[in-house]
């Protein structure tokens, strides 16, 4: 019993980068369909990240390598803790850490684009970290517990209490997953304007180590949106799925937005979920 | 190490007009297009010289960027291939005589693969970005060759002390 939480650990920290790695090839075989194309590989994202570890280590300056492992190292770590059923509330701020560390790496280095990146990059956590912690509130009130474990074995359908917060979470979950329209600190699109943003000045294994990092936080992501399903988990899987299709989706049709817009979309997402709390609580207060 | 190559398998490029009429650029823009759709063998058109393996440049290089060129070329990381689009890129082309050309690509860095055309033809493109790749797989070999030889060299040195 008391071995469970580790077992949970551990799988996360083995298997979440293969299954990170597969969606991503899944996700880019998607989009290209989207567009009329074939498409890469399936495998596609592990033969990136294997050739970037072939590459030279060119480095700017050594500290950035130091921030981009405790990105990696925290990123981890968050995921574990949430895998392990741990608490909601640490996760998310062992979460929001590791992102702070990527932001330092990216001040280390003396480079305009690089430091647009990390602006950017640091006006996206402001945009999404309400709603994220909103979204771990909403589960405590239905379920009367911080811990992933309790909610995780609720028999209540947390979706039906929660509709204002799952939707805001959802918009959220498309600044997190780097689609566009808010791909605004690691653009795919903007070449010409902020190069590749907050990753501009890494290259070799240390851009390999953001790219892991990225697939241990997707897999990390779509666990919190099956929380919202957990009581049946056969729905919280094909929720999941489809979750994970329409962000695919807005990321084919939608142009990227300003960061004005970007950050104004993420509060606004915050304000529904605040008023889904606010109704949610007036009905438990009112004894219905 | 050796015999793993990701290498060939996911090449990213960089595309620069160094002075071209951009007939070339729109043919190398035309292989990212659905038609062409050289993302199947997992090339990514990047922005960035640090995240480049491959240098594709169209156009002769003129007296005001062949600084820039040199630029670009020494931030990408090893190790890295060139290849020059057209026939400006090759020799200057058309505007060879110009005040302001200096020439092909190879009279400021070394180029590997020479792409002939005015424009180039896309199926021409695929072809040089192929013929690269196996320069940059005996790059890659020589590289990982020099690096073990360094570090045996530096282990017998290690226990001889």
């Amino acid at each position: 019993m008391t071995w469970t939480w580790l077992i949970g650990a551990v799988l996360f920290l083995i298997l979440a980068p293969i299954a990170g790695g597969l969606i991503a090839g899944i996700d880019r075989k998607i989009t290209a369909r989207m567009q009329g194309r074939v498409g890469p590989p399936l495998l596609q994202p592990f033969y990136d990240v294997g050739k970037l570890f072939e590459k030279e280590r060119a480095v700017v300056t050594t500290a950035q390598n130091f921030y981009v492992l405790a990105y990696l190292i925290f990123i981890a770590v968050s995921g574990a803790l949430f895998f392990a059923g741990g608490d909601l509330l640490l996760v998310i701020f062992a979460f929001t850490l590791a992102h702070v560390f990527l932001v330092l790496g990216a001040y280390a280095v003396h480079s305009p684009y690089s430091h647009i990146g990390a602006e950017r990059e640091l006006i996206q956590l402001m945009a999404y970290e309400p709603m994220i912690i909103l979204a771990a509130v909403g589960l405590y009130m239905v379920t009367n517990s911080f811990y992933v474990a309790d909610i995780a074995v609720t028999t209540v359908p947390a979706i039906l209490y929660l509709p204002g917060v799952f939707l805001g979470f959802a918009t959220i979950l498309t600044i997190k997953l780097r689609k566009s329209p808010f791909d605004i600190s690691t653009s795919h699109h903007a070449h010409q304007e902020i190069v590749k943003g907050i990753t501009t000045e890494f290259s070799g294994s240390t851009l390999a180590q953001v790219e892991i990092a990225h697939w241990y936080e997707n897999v990390f992501l779509l666990g919190f949106i099956f929380l919202f399903f957990a009581w049946n988990p056969v729905i919280g899987i094909i929720a999941v799925v489809v979750t994970y299709l329409a962000e695919i989706f807005v990321d084919n049709v939608t142009a990227r937005v300003r960061w004005q817009a970007a950050l104004k979309s993420g509060w606004l997402a915050a304000v529904l979920g605040i008023a889904n709390l606010a109704i949610l609580s007036y009905m438990m207060l009112g004894g219905v | 190490m050796s015999t793993m190559a990701f290498l060939k398998r996911s090449p990213w490029i960089l595309h620069y007009d160094a002075s071209s009429c951009n007939g070339c650029d729109i043919e190398v823009l035309a292989c990212l297009t659905p038609l062409y759709d050289v993302e199947r063998f997992g090339i990514i058109n990047t922005g960035n010289p640090k995240h480049a393996d491959i240098l594709m440049i169209t156009g002769g290089i003129n007296e005001q960027n062949r600084e820039v060129v040199r630029n670009i070329y020494e931030q990408m990381p090893e190790p890295k291939v060139v290849v020059a689009i057209g026939v400006c890129a090759a020799s200057g082309g058309i505007f060879r005589e110009c005040y302001n050309i200096v020439g092909g690509v190879d009279k400021v860095i070394p180029v590997d693969v020479y792409v002939p055309g005015c424009a180039a033809r896309p199926e021409m493109i695929i072809d040089g970005v192929v013929k690269a790749l196996a320069i940059l797989e005996e790059r890659r070999e020589k590289m990982t060759g020099a690096a073990q030889t360094k570090e045996s060299a530096r282990q017998a040195a290690g226990e001889s002390t």
